[in-house]
């Protein structure tokens, strides 16, 4: 259950974002979170529910933009498919996640006077 | 201008940011890291479920090395200092993180046990993790390596329930070996394939902390790492501007 403090971070960044733009409120949060980032999108969205009132968030939407997993061979580049070993299958490297380990606030809407 | 739902009011603005969630602590992180690098400190992540034999596995590496090399220990719990107290007795210089209700060691634990004491003139720094398969996976805390301890009695599937967890490991070490006699149905090609589908680059050690199986196997690991360790230390920046 480390989705709350990282709402948690969440509502930080996004404060700190809304304070340099003097914005009196939150309209909307953009996050993105890899299939192997380590985090549950539902039990984010609870966290954030749970932690927004009386933040700039209170009304807030949250948006998560699901990021899949895409592993790749280091050395030629090849896509390399997850339903088997991790490894390349034209020279047989360890395959490199090229992404699906994201976790990140990508943008948020704010509301100014 | 609200260009994302099209309604145009003038009053909401997009910002775009691009922040990892996880900054602050990878910050810290990194800051631990070059730490431990100055020092010469090899420290292992030691991640595991709850009775995955992880403190046993400590306690065998001090019987076979105490005296050899420095060993200190950090042991994550929610409650509790047996672990701590354990590796003591083992003679590794070993101080509880007691986490409360945090599921997992973050960065800035780690580095205020640094602060409080925990002694840095090692070898081998052991942070061992509170036991859990899916939270301490994403936080790292400036190790060198990662280690999961998956024990046999857990079945064969954990790596692919736990795929985070294991993407992230140097080495398993597949622990209570000695219990196969017990479990006729364990079908080791099993945990193996399933290791391999969710890392890279599979490493699995079979281990017994009770028979010593697997030890001298795990030694030598140990021994190679601190050896790698030992030829990337030298002058790094401290990160934060302080001394740890």
């Amino acid at each position: 259950m480390h989705e709350y403090s990282l709402v948690q971070a969440l509502l930080e960044r996004v404060a700190q974002a809304a304070a340099a733009h003097q914005a009196v409120a939150v309209h909307r949060v953009h996050v993105r979170i890899g299939a192997l980032a380590g985090v549950e999108a539902g039990l984010f969205a609870t966290a954030f529910d749970m932690l927004r009132p009386g933040t700039l968030c209170a009304a807030a939407e949250l948006v998560i933009n699901h990021e899949a997993s895409v592993w790749s061979c280091p050395s030629c580049a090849a896509p390399v498919p997850a339903d088997g070993a991790l490894a390349c299958p034209a020279c047989g490297w360890p395959a490199r996640l090229a992404s699906g380990d994201a976790l990140v606030l990508e943008r948020v809407e704010l509301e100014v006077a | 201008m609200c260009d994302t739902c099209g309604c145009g009011d003038t009053r909401i603005v997009p910002v775009d940011v691009q922040a990892r969630l996880l900054d602050a602590n990878d910050r810290t992180a990194a800051h631990n890291r070059a730490h431990f690098r100055r020092r010469g400190v090899a420290a292992i992540n030691l991640m595991g479920s709850p009775g995955a034999g992880k403190t046993a596995i400590l306690e065998a590496t001090a019987r076979a090395l105490v005296g050899t090399w420095r060993m200190a220990a950090m042991t994550g719990d929610l409650e509790t200092a047996r672990d701590a107290d354990r590796l003591r007795s083992a003679g590794i210089n070993a101080t509880a993180i007691t986490t409360g209700s945090a599921c997992h060691l973050d960065a800035e634990m780690v580095h205020h046990a640094l602060h409080s004491g925990v002694s840095d003139a090692t070898d081998y720094l052991f942070i061992e993790n509170v036991g859990n398969l899916v939270c301490p996976a994403i936080y790292d805390l400036g190790q060198a390596v990662n280690v999961v301890a998956l024990s046999v009695a857990e079945g064969e599937d954990k790596p692919l329930k736990y795929p985070v967890m294991f993407r992230t490991a140097d080495l398993v070490l597949l622990t209570k070996i000695d219990l196969l006699a017990a479990l006729p149905e364990y079908d080791r090609s099993a945990v193996y394939a399933a290791v391999a589908r969710v890392m890279p680059a599979p490493h699995v050690l079979e281990v017994s902390a009770r028979t010593g199986t697997g030890i001298d196997a795990w030694l030598a690991w140990l021994g190679q790492l601190r050896t790698a360790n030992a030829m990337a230390a030298g002058p790094q920046p401290h990160a934060r501007g302080e001394s740890a």
